[in-house]
């Protein structure tokens, strides 16, 4: 599986752009790179071990979360997943209308 | 360390904020980094998705940023930043800027709409490593 970085991570992949990883689900994919790239595990966990709320996991066009097995899903090598942070704000001044 | 960005580039996130006023614009922008410097090459209107507050608040929808990702990857460039607008607030990051900012080295630019028109446009760079230690700084806009 192809694991595509977004910037602000990259400095976290040697750079790269997109990394290749081996492993047959979602959750492994992950596994392997954060293996690969021991950085990464801050970056896409929480101390506790679950993904920030605020990373978007896209599996091809599918949204990770509304998947039925979810990170669990199968993977075959020509899957591509997304990292992708999220982007939101306003001028608002607190949280108050989410 | 400026953003440098083209005029019609510019003058067109200014007037998306004009557009959409009065609720809050957003849009990603493409470009390359040398760091230091961030330097824009094009800009992609994203819609807003808090349509329960447009008014004070924007979120782009993930689709959005991996479209935009993609498009990058085959133009060799790099998602760099995003910009907003505050419809009637100043040019300034608020706490919900802060509290929704991911994107460490990119930049945020965020432009005051005044009644309808464009007034301050500013832009902050989010440095930091982590969401522990991130920060805004004041980032020169020039525009080219």
């Amino acid at each position: 599986m192809q694991i595509h970085i977004p910037t602000p991570l990259r400095a976290y992949t040697d750079k790269q752009e997109t990394v290749s990883v081996s492993g047959s689900t979602v959750s492994e994919g992950l596994a392997a790179l954060v293996a690969a790239h021991p950085a990464m595990q801050q970056h896409l966990y929480t101390p506790e071990g679950k993904l920030r709320s605020f990373v978007n996991l896209y599996l091809n066009d599918d949204d990770v979360r509304y998947l039925p097995a979810k990170e669990e899903t199968a993977v075959t090598p020509t899957d591509e997943l997304t990292i992708i942070p999220s982007i939101a704000g306003g001028s608002a001044a607190t949280g108050c209308c989410r | 360390m400026p953003l440098t960005i083209p005029q019609p580039l510019y003058d067109e996130l200014r007037a998306h904020g004009e557009e959409t006023y009065p609720h809050e614009c957003c849009g990603i922008l493409l470009g390359k980094s040398a760091d230091p410097d961030l330097h824009v090459h094009q800009i992609i209107r994203a819609g807003n998705t808090r349509t329960d507050s447009a008014h004070n608040r924007y979120n782009i929808a993930p689709q959005e940023l991996i479209a935009a990702q993609r498009q990058a990857r085959k133009s060799g460039l790099d998602i760099i930043g995003f910009y907003h607008s505050h419809p009637d607030h100043p040019a300034q990051w608020s706490p919900t800027d802060f509290a929704e900012a991911h994107w460490f080295g990119c930049a945020y630019v965020i432009t005051a709409i005044e009644k309808g028109h464009a007034a301050i446009t500013n832009s902050f760079l989010l440095t930091g490593t982590t969401e522990d230690d991130k920060t805004f700084i004041s980032h020169p806009i020039e525009v080219t």
